[in-house]
């Protein structure tokens, strides 16, 4: 089948897309946009978040098809003419970043949170963040990532 | 100086932003999943699906029929020698007619897409005739136990005997201990990317602990000499040892020579749990003899780990578990007994404390217990007994640099305590969270201590080495070096490490990290905690030759001698600045390689287990504090705080970073991470089923950095990574026990083990 959507402000289409694949696939694979990541592919890991008509999901259980007409942000899209979004020079300023397989997931989770609430409280940075894993850092760089891109963005 | 002058500058001791860092946040960072050729196809392996099996056929007409499917190999398309093993060879590539785990290759399919190959993968007809499994390795060496390999199923045995050998004690405690199967779960699956050259050789982009074995093996197996298969580093999302085996390398490269078309593999997660080894499962049994005032007298421990069905690095790991297994303690008498065993369940070797992570549950358990019988607290026990610079071990070893066990046990005990639990304004902060399990009834607070000390390099008179190309010339006016090893980056930030030893050496601003391939001599396994040390030590030495030859060849240009560089400025004997490098160099570069061998190791005595073993050690202690739903069995780590003497801090803030998700790894293993095998059969190879730590579970974690320089290592660094895996879960294990009053001898811990 052919899907036609929106990814990072552009159109793209695919051609020859099997039913069963998911739009992390189509992303990756067809759309040349790695950035989201495959690391359990079944909705338990986070790496793969990504925004869809503004409301973050794990792409891994979005069907390709389910992505027909619609739009779709991923960490590739988060970066401004301007330079790296706050949250993304956080990350990297903080530490936040090991390995880096999680990050985009990160990057995006703690988008939307800032988003929704720009001075959040640790507790409220612990669940928003809890359906993404990290294997490397033990959360502490992550968290310290989070309130400086909060105060950051308080400060701009 | 401010940090922001030092993050600018960035020579070691500072702690300058990782290289790749802007890379891995705009999502352009290539991971071996991440890569791409036209034309290529997608690689699938076909595993067993018994513990233990005959091979009588394998049919792969239907598959090979299928439309899309480009080849399908196995054992019989093996051009070299089908053994892999990376200390035996003892692993087909793919298997011939046994197959001795759950999981283990048997058959692979290229196609032209991902599921076209999966399902072709499922028309394989393989007729397999059930053997009864060896499952249990506490019979693996019983008379009538089922043979898992031709030459028995024990793998290692290693026997530590020093001191008297009948001692007594007025105090004896004794102990069984438990621990689970841990799994790495690196956040980035197995994958990569084999192209062919055209010529008859290849190239494999691959995520990997080290790039050249890992060309040695794919050499023998595809009968290749090693100029035709070339192994480059793609980007690796964490390792933690469990890919130091090897797990798509070969495959991908049979499937690639046999189409002659360039080959992706990409495990799925669930691949990914039978697709690299894990730590081994652990029975252990402990006995300390002790005076009245709590001073150990002997100690004897009996260690059983399960290898699984392939040896893997499970030698190494009975070598660690043995001279390592009864901490860092000074115990005049010792009598340690170590074996690994082959079974039928899944195949176990390195990953992160390797060997020391499920004796120091035993031996940290046990400590307390010897505390609470004589009556000293725990933390005073551990400085009572613990090791000191000038001692030897338990092999004989003369610890000849820092080994600060009393201070690091001291020091956590008096960093700053969280506040106590009736203050928690927050349920997510209680056992069982926004579960709502509880609002504070029921909750117990614990407080656990322990400490570790872990190997650094590797040992027992294994040559190890590393080897750093160094290259300094002048681009657009100004020096710039490039610096060039085959040591694996996983994350850990080596690359950040080497660029900042050679702004230290050279001067230099500007250092190019070059990608990590064969094309230049082994760096050595990006494990052991041995790479800032190891490679760290190359790249120091390739600099300093750099330097060497630069100083000649201005000596040679300017007629004087007795010069050195400031900068990048040739200084006289006497100060005065005669050149600055862009002149000396101009169009010509200086190129240097060095391979550098830390200071020898040596076997151990067959027979007393005596001998130096190790190049180095590192300590760390930790104190955990928990609170317990003693109800429902629910845990929540409340503080993990750390102290630990990592020599020289090259860059202080990767060393936290380090040190924090070591911690957590090792809290996972305590509470919850255990990959549960039952009849030789993996139930839970899922992130549903396989938990780690997620940052609700992880605790705010205080860590105090000591920097007691080892005077025989580079800058007087020492290795880092491991220590905090190991000392942090029997921390966690000690509060529970505070907490609950329970024995609690089996990790992860789980609810029914607090609550019957």
């Amino acid at each position: 089948m052919r899907i036609e959507l929106t990814v990072n402000g552009e159109r793209r289409e695919a051609d020859d897309v099997w039913e069963g694949e998911s739009l992390l696939y189509a992303l990756r694979e067809r759309l040349g946009l790695p950035g989201s990541k495959n690391a359990c592919e079944q909705g338990e890991c986070g790496s793969c978040t990504v925004y869809m008509d503004g409301v973050p999901v794990c792409s891994c259980l979005v069907a390709a098809g389910q992505a027909q007409g619609r739009e779709v942000t991923t960490v590739e899209g988060l970066a401004g003419d301007d330079g790296l979004d706050p949250v993304q020079q956080a990350f990297v300023e903080c530490g936040a970043v090991q390995c880096g397989f999680c990050t985009p997931g990160f990057l995006v989770s703690t988008h939307d949170l800032l988003a929704r609430n720009p001075s959040p409280s640790d507790p409220e940075i612990r669940e928003a963040l809890a359906g993404n894993l990290c294997r490397c850092t033990g959360y502490e760089k992550i968290l310290d990532a989070v309130r400086a891109a909060a105060s950051a963005g308080a400060q701009s | 100086m401010t940090s922001t002058e030092t993050r600018n500058v960035g020579k070691i001791g500072d702690s300058p932003l990782r290289p790749d860092g802007t890379l891995k946040v705009t999502g352009e960072f290539a991971y071996s999943s991440d890569l791409w050729h036209d034309d290529m196809c997608w690689g699938v392996t076909l595993r067993s699906p018994h513990p233990h099996a005959r091979i009588h056929s394998i049919d792969v007409s239907a598959a090979l029929a299928t439309p899309g499917v480009y080849a399908v190999l196995t054992h019989a398309d093996v051009p070299g020698l089908n053994r892999v093993g990376l200390e035996h060879l003892d692993q087909p590539a793919l298997a011939e007619d046994v197959v001795r785990y759950q999981g283990e290759p048997v058959a692979l399919v290229a196609a032209d897409h991902p599921e076209t190959a999966r399902r072709a993968a499922k028309r394989i007809v393989v007729d397999y005739e059930e053997l009864p499994a060896l499952t249990d390795p506490r019979r693996a060496l019983d008379d009538d136990a089922p043979l898992v390999q031709p030459g028995g199923n024990l793998v290692r045995e290693l026997a530590i005997r020093r001191g008297d050998p009948a001692p007594t004690a007025p105090v004896v405690v004794a102990l069984d201990f438990e621990v689970g199967m841990q799994d790495q779960a690196f956040l980035g699956p197995e994958s990569g990317l084999a192209v062919p050259d055209g010529e008859g050789g290849l190239d494999l982009y691959v995520a990997t602990q080290w790039l050249h074995v890992d060309q040695q093996q794919v050499c023998r197996v595809l009968d290749l000499p090693p100029d035709r298969a070339r192994l480059h580093l793609a980007g690796v999302g964490g390792a933690f040892g469990g890919r130091e085996d090897l797990s798509m390398h070969v495959h991908a490269c049979l499937l690639a020579m046999h189409t002659g078309k360039p080959v992706k593999m990409s495990y799925s997660r669930e691949e990914s749990f039978f697709g690299h080894v894990h730590r081994h499962p652990a029975w252990l049994r402990y006995e300390f003899g002790a005076t009245e005032g709590g001073r150990l007298i002997y100690a004897k421990a009996d260690i059983l780990f399960d290898g699984g069905a392939y040896a893997s690095s499970t030698t190494a790991v009975v070598g660690n578990g043995g001279t390592l297994g009864l901490g860092p303690y000074d115990i005049p008498s010792v009598h340690v007994d170590a074996r690994g065993v082959y079974t039928n369940n899944p195949p176990c070797g390195a990953m992160r404390g390797f060997g020391c992570v499920q004796a120091a549950f035993a031996h940290e358990a046990l400590m307390d217990e010897l505390a609470e019988r004589v009556g000293v607290d725990p933390v005073e026990i551990r400085a009572l007994n613990g090791m000191r610079e000038g001692d030897r071990n338990i092999t004989g070893q003369l610890i000849d640099s820092a080994a600060p066990v009393a201070e690091l046990i001291r020091t956590v005990r008096d960093l700053p305590l969280p506040p106590p639990p009736d203050d928690r304004p927050d349920i997510r902060d209680l056992p069982g969270g926004a579960s709502n399990t509880t609002h504070g009834e029921g909750v117990v607070r614990g407080i656990g201590y322990a400490v570790t000390y872990k190997n650094v390099g590797f040992s027992e008179g294994f040559d190890d080495y590393s080897t750093a190309r160094v290259r300094l010339e002048i681009v657009g006016g100004e020096p710039v070096a490039t610096v060039h090893t085959a040591a694996a980056e996983v994350g850990q930030g080596l690359i950040t490490v080497e660029q900042q030893i050679c702004r230290t050496e050279l001067g230099v601003d500007r250092v190019v990290v070059h990608p990590k391939n064969t094309m230049v001599g082994s760096g050595g396994s990006t494990s052991a905690s041995r790479q800032t040390y190891v490679t760290g030590g190359a790249v120091k030495a390739a600099c300093e030759a750099v330097r060497e030859s630069v100083l000649a060849l201005s000596a040679r240009r300017l007629g004087v001698s007795g010069l050195r560089l400031d900068g990048d400025k040739i200084v006289s004997a006497s100060g005065e600045v005669l050149a600055v490098l862009a002149e000396v160099l101009a169009d010509e570069a200086v190129e240097e390689t060095v391979e550098w061998h830390h200071r020898p190791t040596y076997p151990v005595d067959p027979e007393t287990g005596q001998g130096d073993a190790h190049v180095q050690y590192a300590f760390s202690a930790h104190r955990a504090v928990v609170d317990v739903d003693v109800e429902l069995g629910l845990v929540k780590v409340v503080a993990l705080d750390t102290a630990q003497d990592v020599g020289r801090a090259i860059n202080p803030d990767a060393v936290v970073g380090q040190i924090q998700g070591g911690s957590a790894q090792g809290m996972g293993l305590a509470l919850m991470e255990e990959i549960v095998v039952t009849d030789g059969k993996v139930r839970n190879p899922s992130f549903t089923d396989y938990l780690i730590p997620t940052i609700l579970d992880m605790p705010p974690m205080q860590v105090k950095v000591l920097e007691y320089a080892d005077p025989h290592a580079p800058y007087g660094v020492r290795g880092v990574g491991e220590p905090p895996t190991i000392s942090s879960g029997p921390a966690v294990a000690a509060a529970i026990r505070a907490a609950t009053g329970k024995a609690l001898r089996r990790v992860p811990v789980r609810p029914e083990h607090i609550t019957l």
